[in-house]
């Protein structure tokens, strides 16, 4: 067996009974990303040399019996993560050489529980994007293929595009990513792995390159649901540092994975079957259902009202906290700086912004400017949140029903890198049935279920109540065993 | 008696409303744990939350919140336990985050109001409008270098409370009495050090003016006033410039003025049409501030006492009302009053700080915080004058002493030999000497010649080079005379 193809939890027994070395392990996956780095362009920046030298010392701890529950596993960074002493690019030009002198939060837990990172994974820019086409690092490649149309290469979804084709590819046995509005579980469906966006304020935001700050959730990618729980329980915890982080205990997820379902309650929400949805992404959301219910759950046909203005709450919302968030980035302090001879600091804003970002984050910047300004607030922003609220009211009288939502993860597989770049609109449709967790706040789980008729995978997704992310692994192991998916992309370390 | 400006068309009244920026006394930033000493060197006071790197977030300084809970309650005022933080947008050099994090729409203090002493002795009550806790930015530095603008974060986080009055003051005094009254309760809170030269405090005045029975006319707001003198005269320089306005049959037009002390007038900053749309939302990066009653119970109980009490306390003693206002109006007077009066005659322990002191503190260019006489020091002369080692005068020529050595009065006394002569044996031998060699006057004195009393009395203090017990002396005189 190739050392890329470890689960995680393999990895970590392998390394425990001493089959295989962190430094071995580390750099299998280092060799694999100078095989396939090239062409899918997962990585922006690789760090081999610290990797190793992590991978050396994670190897010392466990023969002095000192063993991190992540002890010498290789992981890929979002690059939306600031990393202490590593170029930190959000994607975007305008950060320039940026390198971060602090580590965030859920990378120094997971450094702490003695994971090696391999380096920063590609993302759209500033995590804005469906697609990775945004990041100024190049698209991603999707390491999965059509069946009969092998040469036309696909999106991986975004934007945690980098770190879910890294997975997919066995160029890192698991990945940190964010999920603004379905930036985790849209890559992850699309490259046939398990994703999770645990409920708003379980990981700190702390050293997370700011998005939308009230949507915006760090959680992991990871070709097993155990996997993803294993390292979500290193990721989660209080942060003093973010005043929206959740002063809650952390359980032990993976323990949660395997309850089974008997006896839940699981809800079917009708707004979920859109006109127009292809065929095979029903048929799949119905075998789903069977799984669940073969398996003793038993299924609740539950409504969500607000969910046909979810989208548009959305991009209200999240383009109004980015135009705000983003308008640090000025070429004062850090990061690109364009001036002429006689710029003032009007031009110094104007050339340094023109040429630091792209055109999504210019759009978005200004959607979220136009609907924060005064005579707009009240019809857009202030709108927004009042149908948010309803979003939030439509899920608390659901969980009166049921224990957990079932839903597909996308609309569609993964499409080809040309699909949809023009059509901002189209592409924001990606995002319909994962954006109500991020504006509920809820957690939201892809699980890799089936292939399409092109060959490509389909995910479904599962939603649960805050804090009640337990549930949703029970829930998502459970499809997970039932679906026994075994399909592997084209491009992988392996192959 | 109310104050008006005479116009070519009438009578004007004047309306006041101040916006006050006051720092808030803290260890720490609002949102960082960056320090906020005044006069550091530049960009040394600065954590990566005030720079506005990526992925920093703010947290809240519960000393900063406690800071304005006590100075709403001092402002007698409502103590909102929910509130909340947004986010004011704009772009400038010294403004890292884009954004000041401000509390827009629900400030953490509501409606009060202060009573504040005109010079006439009458009071009038002024009320507030609110109180919110917001960052203030950098500084931006433009005179350092002749193409590049240099920027200081120092500042950048420092936590402000924005204190907003009704429009209730008529005249510059009035404008004055507030901002003076304002700044002795942060004082005596110790919420703000209320030093207006450092930029701990600074005032937006909103000036309109009207005939009488009006409502308000169209106001103008002179931003970043920094002395009490410059209000009053932003006040009156805008009022006037406003009459002139309207009497040309124009319009004032609502705008932003900077006053220039220089010239004493206005000048046009921004009209509202060049205004800022700030596009203020809610901080997502912060939840509601939310406090509890208790605790606002606690730091009312924890209180220190305040201008009014402590005046009131003052006259009780039996001083004047003017006394008791002089040694209220800074804290600092207060406590060194306090220093000299404990357990001596409190009448005059006021005459000695507000005449001697005060002037020995014009006359040596010190302040009250660091005054020229220590007040330990300045007590132990008032028990040197009670228990008769020093008499009135003596004790103002060791006052003198005092200030020139450092000294405390003590030791002056011993080393000079400054003690009062009450041996009346040792004073009865000059006064017979002092007689003996005026026999003339003496007979003078004896055929009705009264008035001469006074200069044997001068006579023998001259011979006892000041040091004789003026009553005894006197006693003394008037016995031998006979």
């Amino acid at each position: 067996m190739h050392p890329t193809d470890f689960t995680l939890r393999g990895a970590l027994d392998a390394l425990n009974e001493g089959i295989i070395s962190s430094v071995e392990l580390t750099q299998a996956h280092l060799d694999a990303i100078g095989k396939l780095n090239p062409r899918l362009n997962a990585y922006i920046t690789v760090t081999g040399e610290q990797a190793l030298a992590q991978a050396k010392a994670s190897d010392n701890r466990r023969a002095d019996g000192g063993a991190g529950p992540l002890e010498g596993v290789p992981l890929a960074i979002k690059d939306l993560f600031c990393t202490a002493g590593t170029r930190t690019t959000a994607g975007s030009k305008i950060l320039g050489n940026f390198v971060p002198p602090y580590e965030s939060t859920v990378s120094g837990n997971l450094l702490r529980d003695g994971a090696v990172f391999l380096g920063k994974a590609n993302l759209d820019e500033f995590a804005m994007g469906s697609s990775n086409g945004t990041s100024a690092f190049g698209p991603v490649e999707n390491p999965w293929s059509r069946r009969n149309d092998p040469d036309t290469r696909l999106v991986p979804g975004g934007s945690s595009g980098g770190s879910a084709a890294a997975v997919a590819a066995r160029l890192a046995l698991g990945a940190t990513a964010t999920d603004t509005g379905g930036s985790i579980r849209q890559p992850a469906a699309f490259c046939g792995i398990a994703g999770i966006k645990p409920t708003y304020g379980r990981c700190s935001r702390f050293g997370v390159v700011a998005f939308a700050s009230s949507l915006d959730q760090a959680g992991p990618v990871a070709r097993t649901v155990e996997d993803c729980a294993i390292l979500l329980k290193s990721m989660s915890g209080f942060d003093p540092k973010d005043s929206t982080s959740a002063d809650v205990p952390v359980p032990d997820f993976a323990a949660a994975c395997a309850r089974g379902v008997k006896g839940l309650r699981i809800g079917i929400p009708k707004e979920y079957r859109l006109d127009g949805m292809p065929a095979e992404i029903g048929a799949l959301w119905q075998q789903g259902m069977d799984w669940l219910r073969a398996q003793g759950a038993e299924l609740v046909d539950i409504s969500l009202p607000h969910t046909k203005h979810a989208l548009p709450t959305y991009y209200v919302v999240a383009p109004a906290e980015a135009s705000s968030n983003l308008a640090r980035y000025d070429g004062v302090r850090y990061g690109l700086r364009q001036t002429a001879a006689d710029s003032d600091l009007r031009d110094l804003y104007e050339r340094t912004r023109a040429a630091g970002f792209g055109d999504e984050v210019k759009r978005r910047i200004m959607i979220g400017t136009y609907v924060l300004s005064a005579g707009y607030y009240d019809a857009y922003y202030l709108k927004a949140q009042k149908v948010r609220a309803l979003i939030r009211r439509d899920f608390d009288e659901a969980w009166q029903k049921c224990d957990a939502i079932l839903t597909p993860a996308t609309p569609s597989a993964a499409f080809g890198m040309d699909e949809k770049q023009d059509d901002p609109v189209a592409m924001y449709l990606n995002d319909v049935f994962t954006v109500t967790a991020n504006l509920a706040g809820l957690p939201g789980l892809a699980v890799p279920a089936g292939l399409s008729a092109e060959g490509l995978p389909l995910g479904l997704q599962v939603l649960g109540r805050a804090f009640d992310e337990e549930t949703v692994f029970a829930v998502g192991t459970a499809l997970e065993h039932a679906a026994n998916f075994t399909a592997l992309p084209g491009l992988r370390a392996s192959a | 008696m109310s104050y008006t400006l005479e116009g070519s068309t009438g009578t004007w009244e004047i309306v006041v409303g101040l916006e006050v920026h006051a720092q808030v006394t803290s260890q720490s930033k609002l949102f960082s744990g960056a320090a906020t000493a005044f006069g550091a060197e530049p960009n040394s006071q600065v954590s990566f939350v005030d720079a506005g790197f990526p992925g920093m977030l703010p947290v809240i300084n519960r000393e900063c919140v406690a800071q304005a809970v006590r100075t709403g309650l001092g402002l007698n005022a409502q103590v909102n336990l929910w509130s909340r933080f947004d986010r004011k947008n704009y772009f400038y050099a010294d403004l890292p985050q884009g954004y000041q994090i401000s509390q827009f729409a629900h400030p953490i203090i509501g409606t009060g109001e202060i009573e504040v002493t005109l010079g006439d002795g009458t009071t009038k009550t002024i009320g507030i409008t609110r109180l919110h806790l917001e960052q203030d930015a950098g500084k931006s530095l433009h005179d350092q270098h002749a193409t590049k603008s240099y920027i200081d974060l120092n500042r950048s986080g420092v936590a402000l409370m924005e204190i907003v009055s009704e429009p209730d003051m008529r005249s510059p005094e009035e404008a004055g009495a507030y901002l003076t009254k304002l700044r002795q309760i942060v004082q005596y809170l110790g919420t703000c050090d209320g030093n207006m030269d450092e930029g701990s405090m600074r005032a937006d005045v909103n000036v309109s003016v009207r005939k009488a029975g009006e409502g308000f006319r169209t106001r103008c707001e002179v931003k970043n006033v920094n002395s009490i003198r410059f209000v009053m005269q932003a006040v009156e320089a805008e009022a006037k410039r406003q009459i002139e306005v309207w009497e040309a049959g124009d319009e004032v037009r609502q705008e932003t003025r900077l006053f220039d002390t220089a010239r004493g007038i206005t000048r046009s900053m921004r009209s509202k049409e060049d205004a800022h749309d700030y596009r203020y939302f809610p901080d997502p990066d912060l939840p509601p501030l939310v406090i509890e009653q208790a605790w606002v119970d606690e730091l009312r109980a924890a209180l220190p006492e305040l201008p009014d009490a402590r005046r009131g306390r003052y006259t009780a003693l039996g001083l004047t009302p003017y006394d008791a206002h002089v040694l209220t109006l800074e804290k600092e007077t207060a406590a060194y009053f306090e220093v000299v009066a404990k357990g001596r005659d409190a009448k005059l322990a006021a005459n000695w700080v507000t005449g001697d002191l005060f002037a020995a503190i014009n006359a040596t260019k010190t302040s009250i915080a660091e005054p020229p006489v220590p007040a330990e020091h300045l007590g132990q002369l008032l028990d040197l004058l009670a228990d008769k080692t020093l008499s009135g005068t003596l004790a103002k020529a060791v006052f003198a002493a005092m200030i020139e050595t450092g000294k405390a009065p003590g030791m002056i006394v011993e080393e000079r030999g400054m003690r009062q002569v009450t041996d009346t044996g040792a004073i009865d031998a000059v006064v017979a000497e002092v007689l003996g060699r005026n026999a003339d006057k003496v007979a003078q004195y004896k055929g009705g010649a009264e008035k001469l009393f006074g200069f044997f009395v001068g006579q023998v203090m001259k011979a006892m080079q000041g040091k004789g017990n003026p009553a005894l002396v006197n006693d003394a005189v008037k016995k031998a005379l006979g």
